[in-house]
């Protein structure tokens, strides 16, 4: 009893201070400061179309690249948990039928889901998307992929490579970018004027090639995120 | 009644949301409905942040024919703010880091004691 009062008087707190932020508040009606600059100068200086991107991947960059290093941390954390033996790829799992509709719905679905993750992250800097949100539409596929099949064997060996590489060629790019450019992930790897034509799919210097590889990775650290669940169940 | 504009209304779903998301980390027994909670409160702030960059009237922060349509020749006084969705779109992968971790420790907690009720794990309660 005491308890659930208590509950009651914290949100009713946080609902009070939640209530006066909301009735001072004035919705803004003009960019101001950094903001102003990004706007304004983010595609000159960086020749993308979406200024979300030029900031997340050029500006930010050393940001994006900690939170690909977080998502790495996140995938060990838990290969450390559900630790996997060898023979464990291989066991099989009882489980009920999977419904005739899913498995023939997954094998149309699935390479359409791949190819759209694709496009979703090859088109970051001129279409709400990119690198992110492309890993996590491939991951998609292989959550389907597991629940019409749950004992798929997902060739491990594949996901490490590819996400292995794809870490790699990310620091690389950005390294190029000290070197051919003006600093650790400048995207002006091509010099100066080799920005390509605005809004075309060939543009923004290194982020589409730098999104692509942020792309791989996601979408090869979630799918293994997912297979180590998917695999450790047998246990339980 | 008064005009309610767009960046009123996100605020709001964003404080409604944490606020249910809050309730329900503080009120739930089973872990995995537990671990929900977190994902609402964590939209929730994920909604906040994005409404305050909201600026009246202005279109999304991609340089394409909608721009072009607000009628400013100038791209900064045509668009919302872009750092504040930056920051989300960090914030939401950070968001589903923590929620794949607290789902594995969510399994290895059952496999210890075969279940989920947050109240069976006294082991440090004296």
């Amino acid at each position: 009893m005491l308890r659930n009062i208590l509950i009651a008087l914290v949100i009713l707190v946080m609902g009070y201070m939640f209530y006066n932020t909301y009735s001072n508040y004035e919705t803004r009606t003009e960019l101001a400061g950094i903001s102003q600059h990004f706007a304004a100068q983010g595609a000159q200086e960086v020749g993308a179309a979406n200024l979300v991107t030029a900031i997340v991947v050029t500006y930010r960059g050393f940001d994006t690249l900690g939170e690909v290093t977080i998502l790495f941390l996140t995938a060990s954390i838990i290969a450390f948990f559900l630790k996997l033996k060898d023979e464990d790829y291989d066991s099989s799992i009882d489980h009920r039928e999977t419904s005739e509709l899913l498995v023939t719905a997954s094998q149309v679905l699935i390479p359409i889901i791949f190819l759209f993750g694709i496009y979703v992250f090859m088109n970051g800097h001129l279409t709400p998307g990119g690198g992110f949100q492309g890993g996590a539409i491939i991951a998609t596929g292989v959550a389907l992929m597991i629940m019409a099949n749950p004992n798929v064997r997902l060739n491990y060996h594949v996901i490490h490579w590819v996400e292995s590489v794809s870490g790699v060629s990310f620091v690389v790019i950005g390294i190029l970018g000290m070197v051919l450019a003006g600093g650790f992930l400048d995207n002006k790897i091509f010099g100066q004027d080799g920005l390509g034509e605005f809004g075309t799919l060939f543009s923004a210097g290194a982020i589409p090639i730098i999104y692509s590889f942020v792309g791989l990775k996601v979408g090869a650290e979630i799918s293994n995120i997912l297979n180590k669940y998917q695999k450790s169940q047998k246990e339980a | 009644m008064e005009y309610i504009d767009l960046g009123h209304i996100s605020l709001l779903i964003g404080f409604l949301l944490i606020l249910v998301g809050f309730w329900g980390v503080l009120t739930q027994k089973n872990i995995i409905k537990i671990i929900v909670g977190f994902s609402i409160l964590n939209t929730g702030i994920n909604i906040l942040i994005v409404s305050l960059g909201y600026v009246k009237g202005k279109t999304a922060p991609i340089i394409d024919n909608a721009v072009a349509q607000t009628g400013y020749h100038d791209v900064s006084a045509s668009v919302v703010d872009p750092v504040p969705q930056a920051l989300v779109l960090t914030a939401i992968v950070i968001g589903f880091g923590v929620t794949a971790l607290m789902l594995a420790y969510a399994m290895k907690l059952y496999k210890a004691k075969k279940t989920l009720e947050i109240n069976k794990f006294n082991d440090l309660k004296w």
